[in-house]
């Protein structure tokens, strides 16, 4: 992923400098926000069975940067979230509408192969869900799965991407053990770690430290600010501060006529934290209303 | 621990039926050790075994051949209904669309409601003479175990679809966003996270196995002798005391319940490994 963003240092360094305020002392992944979008959705519609969980949302999510959507519950994130990695096929009576395209693939195509898809788009859901295995195993289960078999490159890869969340220090002696054992924080920094192993391109994060103590919380921001510039990440959060804290780009969800979730303003997170256009988006990131 | 009144009483009844249920399994057994005590008293334990045969009027106490017997034909439906079950519960709940799905279900269901005097007969009058065709008389341990296979598949299939079913839904998403295959999700994960439950179906199914006493008894001939092939009739410990026990007196019946002892003992050491097995590496 790194030969992009050589390329275009020189972009690089003047979005950054524009979202400066973002960057704050943690960050050291290499600069984001080239201009670039990597997925567009475009007039998305979802249906639950006859409810409309989602009506008309378009965005473009950025290249190498962290986008933040916020907004009340019940608003359609996490099956906004769904629709970019198919996770809503797991669903019998959901019906979509629209276009979605990642890079230039039809992400709603019939014919699309949908494994290779979510190995490409990762996902952290709000409750860690490590699995009923080893620490070991809950790594190599999916690199496995991708036909990665020999065991001295496994190895490498459960140290690497262990190193990579911070868990190596604290797990190294005990890889054999069960991953439900561990804390909250760090079954979520496993999850993390196992999706990363995949060598995802974007990662999607659906409230990801909502489940955990503020220490833990602090130390998956951290790495979360980590990974920009090489992942493009979309996380849901409901910790406004968090989201000015790390997204370059946000996006506000709210419920339109007690109906389905729409998309009410979009942009630079600077810009729907200090100049939104909207008043509801106004009134939720002060805090008055949602 | 703080518990309220009507906590309290629940917690005085349940434990009220555990302890019911614990002293009639220990009565149960100082009845079988009572009812044996004239044959124990009397011949050593190793008689069991190293008796010519099985003539108890006679003071021959032999019941390894039966015991043989009993041991391998619930191995051997075991060993075919186990993976024939979990199978089954995968079909059902992993690649069976719902309505075939639901429609599957009530068929093993109602497999496991057949009456086993049923089984006895269908393979007494259909499968024995297939496998007699094979090598005469076709009443064998063989056919033991098949009729034993299909009494206890629909246990191991419905428990194996009810520890499937638990597995929680978040572990499926969680696979299905790793990219991984629906063989990928069964193998890597599902089974894992069902096994202790899976174990103990498999432990009920054999439980039934080694006390299934008629239709085993319609379908393996009951010729007492130690089985050298899978063709060879043989006759199983709770076979023997349903065709003795009606004539039985005196040192021959304490020897029958002798039988029941061994059954007994056989039981809990099955109990046993499975609790074992069960706790070894066991994640969930
Ligand atoms: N599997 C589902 N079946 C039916 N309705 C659903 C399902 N998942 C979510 N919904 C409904 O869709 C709406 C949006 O849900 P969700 O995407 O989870 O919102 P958010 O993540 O913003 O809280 C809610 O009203 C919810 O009840
Ligand atoms: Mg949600």
């Amino acid at each position: 992923m790194s030969h992009f963003i050589n390329n275009k240092s020189e972009q690089v360094d003047k979005s950054n400098t524009d979202d400066a305020y973002t960057l704050g002392p943690l960050q050291v992944g290499l600069p984001c926000c080239m201009p670039e979008p990597l997925i567009r959705v475009d007039n998305l519609s979802l249906h639950y069975g006859l409810k409309p969980a989602l009506e008309d949302v378009s965005l473009d999510i950025y290249k190498g940067c962290i986008t933040a959507l916020i907004g009340p519950s019940g608003c359609g994130k996490t099956s906004f979230l769904s629709v970019l990695n198919r996770l809503t096929d797991l669903i019998p009576d959901c019906r979509i509408s629209g276009n979605v395209h990642y890079d230039t693939m039809d992400l709603r195509h019939p014919a699309l192969d949908v494994q290779r898809l979510r190995r490409d788009i990762g996902m952290i859901f709000q409750k860690p869900v490590p699995f009923p295995l080893s620490i070991r195993r809950n790594i190599e289960l999916p690199l496995r799965e991708h036909g990665m078999s020999k065991q001295a490159g496994l190895n490498d890869v459960v140290q690497q991407v262990l190193q990579d969340v911070g868990l190596w220090e604290e797990v190294k002696n005990r890889l054999e053990s069960p991953a439900l054992a561990l804390s909250g924080g760090q079954q979520q920094r496993l999850c993390i770690a196992r999706a990363l192993a995949l060598q995802p391109k974007v990662l999607l994060m659906d409230e990801p430290c909502s489940a955990l103590d503020p220490i833990s919380s602090g130390v998956v921001e951290d790495l979360i600010q980590r990974l920009r510039g090489k992942y493009t990440v979309v996380i849901v959060t409901h910790n406004l501060a968090q989201a000015r804290r790390i997204a370059n780009y946000a996006g506000f969800f709210w419920i339109k006529d007690q109906r389905a979730g729409c998309l009410i303003e979009f942009g630079q997170c600077k810009q729907i934290f200090e100049a939104p256009v909207h008043e509801l988006t106004a009134a939720y990131v002060n805090g008055s209303r949602g | 621990m703080f518990l309220s009144r009507t906590d309290r009483q629940l917690a005085a009844l349940l434990q009220g039926c555990a302890l019911l249920a614990a002293t009639i399994v220990l009565l149960i057994l100082l009845f079988l050790i009572k009812e044996s005590w004239p044959v124990l008293q009397h011949v050593a334990l190793t008689r069991f075994v190293i008796d010519a045969s099985w003539h108890p009027v006679q003071g021959l106490y032999q019941l390894t051949p039966m015991l043989s017997a009993t041991l391998y034909s619930t191995l051997g439906a075991v060993v075919l209904a186990t993976p024939l079950g979990i199978a089954s519960a995968l079909f059902s709940r992993y690649f069976a669309p719902p309505f075939i799905a639901g429609c599957y279900r009530r068929l093993i269901e109602l497999l496991a409601g057949i009456p086993s005097v049923v089984y006895g007969f269908w393979g007494l009058i259909t499968l024995a003479p297939l496998i007699g065709r094979l090598h005469p008389p076709g009443v064998s341990l063989l056919t033991g175990i098949l009729v034993l296979t299909l009494m206890i598949l629909p246990t191991v299939a419905l428990t194996a679809d009810a520890a499937l079913a638990a597995v929680p839904l978040a572990y499926v998403r969680g696979a299905a966003a790793l990219g991984l295959s629906r063989w990928g999700l069964i193998s890597g994960v599902a089974l894992p996270a069902a096994r202790s439950g899976i174990i103990a179906g498999t432990l009920l199914a054999a439980g039934r196995a080694i006390g299934e006493t008629m239709a085993v008894l319609m379908v393996v001939g009951n010729v007492v002798q130690q089985p050298q092939s899978l063709l060879d009739s043989v006759r199983t410990l709770t076979a023997n005391i349903a065709l003795e026990m009606a004539y039985a007196t005196g040192v021959h019946r304490a020897a029958l319940f002798v039988s029941g002892l061994a059954l007994m003992v056989m039981v809990l050491v099955l109990v046993s490994t499975a609790e074992l097995l069960s706790r070894k590496r066991h994640y969930g």
